[in-house]
């Protein structure tokens, strides 16, 4: 037995103890963050210590303390993002640094603008075929229907439709995202109680009147989790779409490449990226649906 | 007949509307490819030549369904299956990963579940985490886990299941600490004063009454493990399953081929969701939780 084996060992039991202990307290806010935040720590040190006790190879499993390397060494080149306005109205500059190339190719330009045109025409969709409880019936079985399949499948056809560059890749995403967007925005629509309803016949409410002060307020809840189901989707189909052809930048063509390069500290790296991205992402729709719907009962009584 | 309007009427349109608008766009797509021929050709081209064309080219842009149809005929009923151009042979390869990994992710899933439900520490340090994963994109390490595994040795069937398996597993966890927790406050001091113990408590009550939540888990489970089947064909540039086939047809711009096998996914698919619906029907409806 070497050190490393027994340290990672002990850490483990240690770390066990002590979040079994904090668990037994009082439930307070600090305990609730850091228990997780323990769990998560160990499970590096364990994977680091492990890998440098067992000598695994850097081609199998590189140790987080190289993936960290990497990923700063990367972005360490990067210096300052320049904002070009020089050709095109922004383009953004990222010479030197690969992650950052990879994450405006893929992130920005594939998955955001695909997020936005899709959810955009499906909740527009939703909206329009709100009054017909023909299509509804005809669309919603279809819609459900659609998002279980694997649209990712679809990639290989936009791509061949749309190039290689980010346009197939927002392409795919808009596929991706329309169809779970349409389906909880619809779900959404009808989530009001015959009460409600009634009350906005006794004000005489228009059409427009009733859409905007009660059927899209109580819409809100389904419309948000629609939006953070997408945000997965979205960076998913970005990157998957990458493996059907791009141009030689992006996360998926880079972790494609160079996983048949064996260099799988800088695939970690993406991966790495691929995670902030998509967690900010959703932190950052989850924080708009706190600020624009606290008033929902869904919303109230938690902590 | 007027209720069987009602009830089928809609989705008919629509499924109606989809194929119109299918065939129109063969028609727009390929338009630029047959007016290339036709010139080339020297040939005057009419509109029925035009429709008749784009509708039947061997490499179109979009092809038109019944070329799909008749694709998909030839390569699952005229082939044998064990042929490697047999669409059934390739489904065969997906499907078997595919349940493989469903299979693993439920079980690892549910004993997940009952560890969280059971365990303080785990709850408050694992729960937060299953959570958090599912906002990052994991389809993203497929390819290297294929890799990964290759290069220790282990390669086939097992390493496209661990990725099914991984993406089948959150929504399973996710439901299952839902469906073990339904048992109200009422319920659960009623197995007290029967002074049940944890293991009684779990079979008698815990168990019976998660399932009504573990089975849209599945339905999610079963989808996504069938994606992450079909991603992890993609990048070891397989030669069997539908994601080779995908990936082939697309190196060669064999369009009939990728709509084929993307059709195929799709029925099996929803093939998969379909016999987790009935069993999830027959359970309930035997114990007595059906509608």
């Amino acid at each position: 037995m070497n050190m490393y084996l027994i340290g990672a060992f002990v850490f483990w039991l240690a770390a066990w103890a002590l979040n079994v202990w904090l668990s037994n307290l009082k439930p307070t806010r600090l305990t609730k963050l850091l228990v997780p935040v323990i769990f998560g720590i160990t499970l590096l040190v364990i994977w680091e210590w492990v890998v440098r006790g067992l000598e695994v190879k850097a081609v199998l499993l590189p140790p987080p303390s190289m993936i960290w390397e990497r990923f700063i060494s990367d972005l360490s080149q990067l210096g300052s993002v320049q904002m070009i306005f020089a050709d095109g109205p922004i383009s953004f500059g990222c010479e030197n640094s690969r992650l950052c190339a990879d994450f405006i190719q893929t992130f920005i330009k594939g998955a955001l603008s695909g997020y936005f045109i899709g959810c955009g025409a499906a909740f527009v969709t939703a909206v329009a075929i709100d009054r017909s409880p023909f299509l509804q019936k005809g669309l919603l079985p279809v819609g459900n229907f659609v998002a279980a399949l694997p649209i990712i499948g679809m990639a290989p056809i936009l791509v061949m439709w749309f190039g290689f560059g980010w346009q197939s890749k927002a392409a795919v995403v808009v596929i991706m995202v329309f169809f779970p967007m349409l389906v909880n925005t619809v779900q959404g629509m009808q989530a009001q109680t015959a009460m409600q309803r009634d009350l906005m016949r006794t004000y005489a409410a228009s059409y427009p009147q009733k859409l905007l002060k009660l059927r899209l307020p109580a819409a809100a809840p389904f419309i948000f989790n629609g939006l953070k189901i997408s945000t997965t989707l979205a960076l998913i189909g970005a990157i998957v779409a990458e493996f059907f052809g791009s141009p030689t930048v992006g996360m998926g063509f880079r972790i494609s490449t160079e996983v048949g390069r064996l260099a799988l500290d800088m695939v970690w790296a993406e991966i790495v990226v691929a995670a902030i991205a998509g967690s900010a992402f959703y932190g950052v729709v989850a924080l708009l649906e706190k600020a624009t719907t606290f008033w929902h009962p869904s919303q109230r009584g938690q902590d | 007949m007027i209720r069987l309007w009602h009830k089928f009427g809609p989705v008919v349109t629509v499924v109606v509307t989809i194929f119109v608008i299918w065939y129109v766009m063969a028609v727009v797509m390929n338009a630029n490819w047959a007016y290339d021929k036709a010139k080339r050709a020297d040939v005057d081209l009419g509109f029925s030549e035009l429709v008749s064309d784009t509708w039947s080219q061997k490499k179109p842009r979009l092809p038109a369904p019944h070329q799909v149809a008749v694709e998909l005929w030839n390569t699952t009923v005229l082939k044998n299956i064990t042929s490697k151009r047999s669409l059934v042979f390739h489904s065969w390869i997906t499907l078997s990963s595919t349940l493989l990994g469903f299979a693993m992710g439920t079980v690892l899933g549910i004993l997940l579940a009952v560890g969280i439900v059971h365990n303080k520490a785990m709850n408050l340090s694992v729960m937060p985490w299953v959570i958090a994963s599912q906002t990052i994109p994991i389809l993203a390490i497929a390819p290297m886990i294929i890799v990964v595994l290759n290069a220790v040795g282990i390669s086939g069937l097992v390493p496209k299941a661990v990725i099914s398996m991984y993406l089948s597993f959150f929504p399973v966890v996710v439901g299952m600490v839902k469906g073990l927790r339904a048992p109200d406050a009422m319920q659960m001091d009623q197995m007290r004063t029967w002074n049940a113990n944890k293991w009684t408590t779990f079979w008698a009550l815990r168990w019976p009454s998660s399932v009504p939540y573990l089975f849209p888990s599945l339905k999610i489970g079963v989808a996504a493990a069938l994606v992450g089947a079909i991603v992890a064909e993609l990048p070891t540039g397989a030669v069997r399953g539908l994601g080779a086939r995908l990936l082939a047809g697309s190196y060669y711009g064999q369009t009939i081929q990728i709509w084929s096998a993307l059709l195929m996914a799709a029925a099996l698919a929803a093939s998969l969701v379909m016999i987790i619906g009935q069993i999830e029907k027959i359970t309930l409806r035997k114990m007595g939780m059906g509608r």
